[in-house]
């Protein structure tokens, strides 16, 4: 779960790590105010669950209380990212002398917290790790001996900062630790932590996120600090997305779900045991327009598949359908099969007359295959990357789109491309004569 | 009447109507007056895992419609 500017700065203050002087608002009004509070010049900071917020113009300086009055009314109404801006903080202006960032994460591969200190600050540190990777010193930590003095010493040292400083520094160091092993954070990062021009040490932004594994045991403490759990989408799910969760819900066997709802007009049916997101990537890479996501995996049963293959098939907007699935979506290939064809002769749909590109392997393959088959369905089997599936539905789409500009009816269209899409020609024009010949070669 | 299984079950050679309903993991098989019948709407459902075939040989049979 993603905690909010203030939030992430409400916990920072409980472990003493020190911040400028702050007040949140919720109108612009309450903004006038608190800059007037502050000695009549602050920082508007847009409260957003998202990052970018200060390219996409949520952070404004106001040098007067009736100026903070105008930026928080226009802050307000912004989006970042689809998010909206629930509050605004207004905040001290500080004297910067140097922009630094530190952060505490989870390296997965060592299984253990790590610790990342820069000197610069500001600026997204993975731009930084990548154009100049010396800037940044990374500190492991073993959970059965956690935090030790010199290993915060060490970290410290790294940015050579004044006496003083480097000692403030050690002690914010220390305090991230604990708070992110407290809080079961996945990410406690401070960019910008500044150093003043008289020499303090102060976290100038904050975010942290908390394991949603490890709610459970966080939820309570939090909502005694008034932060609540939230939904990390920024927006109600669609009519589309809730039934999709119903069916999700409707058996506890498997996955058929997981759906998010787009616009476009190539429905998918995905499950690949992580492989959905890499093949949705690819087909926006390829320059198609997907429906919607979704997840398959874990052997559903055929009810579950056909509940989704039928919200998928009859969303508005569909015009083809991409079924991809490998091995390792743990699902057998026939039941998949039956679910979709199911679903497609429920609504009046000819599969044989429907463009479709089925992608399915794994086990009872044969089986799939033998009811894809019957109802005049191509098939491709695992010699077939699930990438050139992605690339050959977004072709297909493409051919139903041209012909529909041409002035056919989508139906024509789509009885059209669903014959062409099973030539030998429409497969070598599309990935090329090698590929089409190892993928097709026995089929 | 599924799509893609048919199953059938002669009640009279299955004799034990509730065991065949435990044994059936995708619940094609429920009881009706003391005697058992298959739910057709669950047809489809059949992994093919032969349970009620080894319980009761002469009895069940299911056949792919495809």
């Amino acid at each position: 779960m993603r905690l909010y500017e203030y939030e992430s700065k409400m916990l920072l203050e409980k472990y003493g790590i020190p911040l400028p002087k702050r007040i949140l608002v919720k109108t612009p009004e309450e903004a006038a105010k608190a800059v007037e509070e502050l000695g009549g010049k602050a920082v508007i900071k847009a409260q957003v669950l998202t990052g970018g917020r200060g390219k996409a113009g949520g952070i404004k300086i106001a040098n007067s209380p009736e100026e903070a009055k105008k930026l928080t009314e226009e802050i307000l109404k912004m989006k970042i990212n689809d998010f909206p801006v629930v509050a605004v903080l207004v905040e001290e202006l500080l004297n910067i002398d140097k922009e630094l960032f530190l952060a505490c994460t989870y390296d997965e591969v060592a299984k253990q917290r790590i610790m990342l200190i820069s000197d610069a600050g500001g600026v997204d540190i993975n731009e930084v790790v990548e154009k100049d990777p010396s800037r940044v010193y990374r500190e492991w930590f073993n959970p059965f001996y956690g935090m030790m003095a010199f290993k915060a010493k060490k970290m410290a040292d790294f940015l050579k900062l004044p006496k003083d400083a480097d000692r403030a520094l050690q002690s914010v160091i220390m305090r991230l630790y604990n708070l992110a092993v407290d809080y079961d954070t996945t990410l406690a990062e401070i960019n910008p932590l500044v150093l003043t021009k008289d020499g303090k040490i102060v976290a100038a932004d904050a975010h942290i996120e908390i394991e949603d594994d490890a709610m459970y045991r966080q939820q309570q403490r939090l909502e005694g600090m008034g932060i609540h759990d939230r939904p990390s989408t920024p927006r109600e799910p669609t009519e589309f997305e809730k039934l999709a969760e119903e069916n999700d819900m409707s058996d506890h066997r498997g996955v058929a779900g997981r759906a998010i709802d787009f616009g476009g007009s190539l429905g998918c049916i995905i499950g690949a045991g992580g492989g959905s997101l890499t093949t949705f990537d690819a087909i926006l890479r390829y320059g198609g327009n997907p429906a919607n996501y979704c997840e398959v995996g874990g052997n559903p049963p055929v009810k579950k598949v056909y509940g989704l293959a039928k919200l998928v098939l009859s969303k508005p907007g569909v015009k083809g359908l991409l079924v991809c699935h490998n091995v390792y979506s743990n699902s057998r290939v026939d039941l998949v099969a039956r679910g979709v064809i199911k679903a497609m002769l429920d609504l009046g749909i000819n599969p044989a007359e429907y463009p479709v590109v089925y992608r399915g392997a794994g086990a009872f393959e044969e089986d799939g295959y033998a009811i894809l088959r019957k109802y005049g369905v191509r098939y491709y089997d695992r010699r077939l990357g699930m990438d050139q599936a992605a690339k050959l539905a977004v072709e297909m789409l493409k051919l139903i789109e041209e012909k529909e500009k041409e002035g056919k009816s989508l139906e024509e269209a789509q009885k059209e491309v669903a014959q062409y899409i099973k030539t030998e020609e429409f497969v070598k024009k599309v990935l090329g004569e090698e590929v089409a010949k190892k993928v097709l070669e026995g089929l | 009447m599924g799509v893609f299984v048919k199953v059938e079950v002669n009640p009279e050679k299955c004799k034990e109507a509730e065991k065949l309903v435990e044994i059936c993991p995708v619940d094609i098989f429920a009881v009706k007056d003391g005697k058992v019948v298959v739910v057709e709407e669950n047809e489809d459902e059949c992994t093919f895992c032969n349970l009620c075939v080894q319980y009761c040989p002469e009895g069940v049979k299911y056949t792919k419609l495809y």
